[in-house]
């Protein structure tokens, strides 16, 4: 039996966030009221004509750039047509012979290593609506609040080989779009959509296998398990000595199974021309020269700059740069808490898990920068110990309350003032002297008991370090 | 009555010295209409409840010397959106739109002072080349009533030659001012692409749709362009080149003299019928009277103008047409009871025949594994035939052509013979391939048939102040093709 491989490329459709449609001034803003974002121009009625939105073209622009697309500064707009009621004007204004970038590629990262994952192309379209059928009314309506609404769609190279790679692909694109401030990079709303195209060779094999075009995946983890089960499905397949056939599936993630679509839904001929309501896109050298300048550090560089600058293992720089507010968030703590390996174990640890919990992202926490940095500081200053600071910090990052004023006013400061220790030590030892006979006698492990009978005094407020000290100095 | 046979030119100024009362004019004009249409048929829409109201309101306030055309009742071809105004072109399929946007040239012609009296009859989504192709009956010929107007704008040019209006806006895809202009004994203008706004425009071919005004002279043609063209950053494909001021180069023109113009030889071969050649010939020879110098030219990509320009526009048409699905707006099959199906019966049911012989081949060129044959071979020929025009318009400074092979034929003649009504516009449609400007002018009746002759006059990229100069010239030579007959007892 040949071992196999799997060859897969994706189409990635990322929402521009423009606050205008890409060829009328309507709002693109979500959750209006069905239809209320619309006008002439996107709802398709006779005489109306399409304008480019600039905002639109610098956003796409600024992809290519950080994918390292060459930008073609002549691209053309085309029509691509099919009839479907929540596509007003019978066709899609998208882009097809000349696009506005090619040849581009990113790096990501599987098991320890280094990919480049090459992109065919990048080229900008208008959104469709939305159907949505009630079978109660056994009716259909038509919303077009999303009609024109800016796409651009990222084509792979077919260079990825496993389910993995195809998630860590996706990762670091929505993470470079993200980091651009373009595209929310929301998967289960859509503004982050993902098709594949996946075969299987036999391991060493040079052609192609027939492919198959995978489509409703909803979610990084969907795009693994549907790649996973279609990988199965194809080697089953050929294995019994069928063929694949080439056609369109949809991932059904209840049954996590895909399944093919019904062949009326794809059989289409798109019958692509350029659009005559649109001039071609010239774009000036100052525009693309200036939209370079102001693309922000992207995801791979922070990463670097992360090692080298605060001197992380790589897979803590790779956690925090992932998500620009992270890296934002512990850069502002490192920058008024000069501690870097611990402000990272706290966000990776603590920070994350709280933000898991309660299904947040960073922005939306209360928990601020300076609250962190306090947290730490007040631990290394011995205010509190790094246990209490464990047992207070759900309660501080859900309120968002300053770590020292919380201890404070809770009365968990740690006794530092040795004095006082001491006192509760010589209460303790003269309690016990059974115990400080034994130990006496040879038995030091049982420093640990004193210590703890110390502590169980103080309520764990007594600091640690100072009852050994005072401890073993009393026990001579 | 007899103010509605003023020129547009004449009538303003009648309006702007208080010598007549706009509602005067109106009613002129609506008695014009009264009289003449059962049996012309031009207007699809007839607008006389409100254009009296907007006169009475226009004559309450006063001429005002800022709106250049105050006043004046116009026609618009029914393919041109007019805000709370039904928009048909003529089809079933949109028989009650009534849009809720002006289109920028309406928007121009109302900020101007015009006032619409009605949407004029056309050829169904401006396909065809007769007016007989409307699913509101075809409109006939003010001359003799037994013949076309021509088309696809035949509404506006036999409403505009029949002194219902002072002017029309038509639209202009492969000749559709020029040509019904032609039949019809009026001026009509197809601006280079981009001169004038085209949103609003109801597409038929969105690379080739020009519109542009039809009059009674070449004056009035110029007034009412000063006031439609211009940028409109609603259009991307709109010219940001300055709008001159096009009445006043009329004045500087007085002869042809240092005019040259040329006549492509493949025109003038065969095909052309012996009345027409005689007219045209005759309108050369008073051009060379006045001055001009006429010089043979050679446009040898001809032969092939017809099927480039018939696929292009088809393909364009086919996926411009393809939003009439019945879901938002006009027509819908309500026995439908699924989707297809209501696809299929809407626009079955709603587009007439030429429509649907001109979507089915349109979709055809366009397919997969037949693109390259048709399409992009016709978008490579067309620049071949604009690179012609570019070079025989350095060699002269204006083209000159027949407008048809014959005058205006009879209704019914060519409208099953579908090929045959595509070759009737050999002469007009090259022009729309090259985005050139072109203008027909009347240059007197057939002796055969004793119907309008028109000549055509091509120019350069935005030399629209040539083409009038040069036709207003030969306009004062020439007879005029006089009163139609329609209107004939008027005297
Ligand atoms: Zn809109």
């Amino acid at each position: 039996m040949p071992e196999y491989e799997s060859v897969i490329g994706l189409e990635v459709h990322a929402q521009l966030k423009t606050k205008s449609k890409i060829f009328c001034s309507c709002s693109t803003e979500f959750g209006r009221e069905p239809n209320e974002n619309t006008c002439p121009v996107c709802m398709g009625m006779p005489g109306v004509l399409p304008v480019l939105n600039k905002r639109a073209v610098e956003y796409a622009v600024k992809m290519a750039l950080a994918v390292n697309c060459k930008i073609n500064q002549k691209s053309i707009f085309a029509r691509k047509n099919y009839f479907y009621p929540d596509l007003p004007k019978g066709y899609q204004i998208s882009q097809y012979e000349l696009p506005v970038a090619e040849h581009g590629y990113i790096t990501i990262q599987v098991g320890g290593k280094e990919k480049k994952i090459g992109i065919t192309r990048i080229h900008m379209e208008e959104d469709a609506g939305k159907s949505v059928h009630s079978a109660a009314e056994n009716v259909s309506y038509v919303d077009l609040n999303r009609t024109g609404v800016p796409l651009i769609e990222i084509v792979s190279e077919p260079d990825i080989r496993s389910p993995e790679e195809a998630v860590a692909y996706l990762k670091a694109l929505r993470s470079i779009l993200v980091y651009l401030e373009i595209c929310d990079g929301n998967m289960e709303e859509g503004s982050f959509r993902c098709d594949a195209n996946i075969s299987i060779r036999p391991r060493g094999q040079k052609e192609f296998g027939t492919r198959t075009e995978l489509k409703n995946m909803n979610s990084f983890r969907h795009v693994q398990r549907a790649l996973e089960y279609e990988i199965e499905r194809q080697i089953d397949l050929v294995e019994d000595g069928e063929e694949v056939v080439q056609e369109t599936r949809l991932y059904d993630a209840d049954k996590n199974i895909t399944r093919p679509m019904r062949g009326k839904e794809e059989a289409h001929d798109y019958r692509y021309f350029p659009d005559p309501d649109l001039v071609p896109l010239v774009l000036k050298s100052e525009w693309i020269e200036q939209w370079r300048k102001e693309l922000p550090e992207l995801p791979a560089d922070k990463l670097q700059r992360f090692i080298r600058q605060y001197g992380l293992p790589v897979y803590d720089a790779e956690v925090l740069t992932a998500e620009k507010d992270l890296a934002d968030f512990f850069e502002q703590t490192v920058k008024i808490y000069n501690q870097p390996k611990k402000v990272s174990n706290w966000m990776l640890s603590e920070v994350l898990r709280e933000l898991n919990e309660a299904r947040i992202k960073i922005g939306q926490s209360k928990f601020r920068p300076e609250n962190l940095a306090k947290l730490i500081k007040i631990i290394d200053d011995g205010l509190i110990s790094g246990k209490i600071g464990k047992s207070i910090f759900s309660e501080i990052f859900n309120t968002g309350q300053d770590p020292e004023e919380y201890v404070r006013a809770k009365g968990m400061v740690q006794i530092s003032d040795s004095s006082a220790l001491e006192q509760v030590v010589e209460e303790v030892l003269a309690d016990l002297p059974k115990e400080v006979e034994r130990y006496k006698n040879g038995q030091t492990k049982l420093l640990g008991f004193f210590v703890g009978q110390v502590m169980k005094r103080t309520k764990g407020q007594a600091n640690p370090g100072l009852v050994n000290k005072i401890l073993k100095e009393k026990l001579g | 009555m007899e103010l509605a046979f003023k020129t547009l030119t004449r009538i303003r100024d009648i309006l702007s010295r208080k010598e007549a009362s706009v509602e005067e004019v109106v009613n002129a004009c609506l008695q014009v209409i009264e009289k003449t249409e059962p049996e012309l048929n031009a207007l699809i829409t007839t607008c006389a409840e409100e254009a009296i109201e907007q006169a009475r309101q226009m004559d309450n306030q006063g001429p005002d010397p800022e709106k250049p055309l105050w006043g004046v009742p116009v026609v618009i071809k029914d393919v041109i959106a007019t805000k709370g105004i039904r928009t048909t072109c003529a089809s079933k399929i949109l028989e009650n739109f009534v849009p809720c946007y002006d289109a920028t040239l309406v928007e121009k012609l109302k900020q101007a002072g015009c006032i619409i009296l009605g949407k004029t009859n056309m050829d169904e989504f401006a396909m065809g080349s007769s007016t007989e192709n409307s699913a509101f009956g075809p409109t006939k010929n003010p001359y003799d009533l037994t013949r076309v107007p021509g088309g696809s704008s035949g509404g506006s040019a036999a409403s505009v030659a029949a002194a219902q209006a002072f002017a029309s806006v038509g639209t202009d895809t492969g000749g559709s001012i020029r040509q019904p202009a032609g039949f019809c004994g009026i001026v009509g203008l197809k601006p280079t692409y981009g001169r004038v706004s085209r949103f609003g425009l109801i597409a038929y071919g969105s690379s080739l749709d020009q519109a542009g005004p039809m009059t009674r002279t070449v004056r009035d043609a110029a007034l009412m362009l000063q006031v439609i063209a211009g940028h409109d950053p609603k259009d991307s494909t709109s010219s940001p080149e300055d709008v001159p001021d096009y009445v006043q180069t009329l004045q500087k023109a007085n002869d042809l003299k240092g005019i040259r113009l040329g006549y492509p030889v493949e025109y003038w071969e065969k095909g052309l019928s012996p009345e027409v050649k005689d007219c045209c010939e005759q309108a050369l020879n008073k051009a060379r009277e006045l001055g001009a110098e006429i010089i043979p030219i050679s446009i040898k990509h001809t032969p092939y103008a017809i099927a480039t320009y018939y696929i292009i526009a088809m393909a364009e048409a086919s996926s411009n047409l393809a939003r009439y699905d019945g879901v938002r707006f006009g027509f819908r099959d309500k026995e439908a009871t699924e989707l297809l199906e209501m696809y299929l019966n809407s626009r079955s049911k709603g587009f007439g025949e030429e429509v649907k012989r001109r979507i089915m081949l349109g979709t055809y060129v366009l397919s997969a594994g037949y693109y390259d044959a048709y399409y992009k071979k016709a978008a490579q020929v067309r620049r071949l035939i604009r690179q012609d025009f570019l070079d025989a318009l350095k060699a002269c400074d204006l083209i000159c052509a027949p407008v048809a092979p014959t005058t205006a034929f009879k209704l019914g003649e060519n409208i099953d013979d579908p090929l045959q009504m595509y070759l009737t516009d050999i002469f007009t449609i090259s022009l729309n391939l090259t985005g050139l400007p072109g203008m027909t002018l009347p240059v007197g009746l057939g002796q055969e048939t004793n119907m309008p002759v028109g000549m055509q006059f091509f120019g350069p990229a935005f030399g629209e102040e040539i083409i009038f100069q040069v036709c207003h010239v030969l306009e004062q030579a020439l007879q005029g093709p006089g009163l139609p007959h329609v209107l004939k007892d008027e005297g």
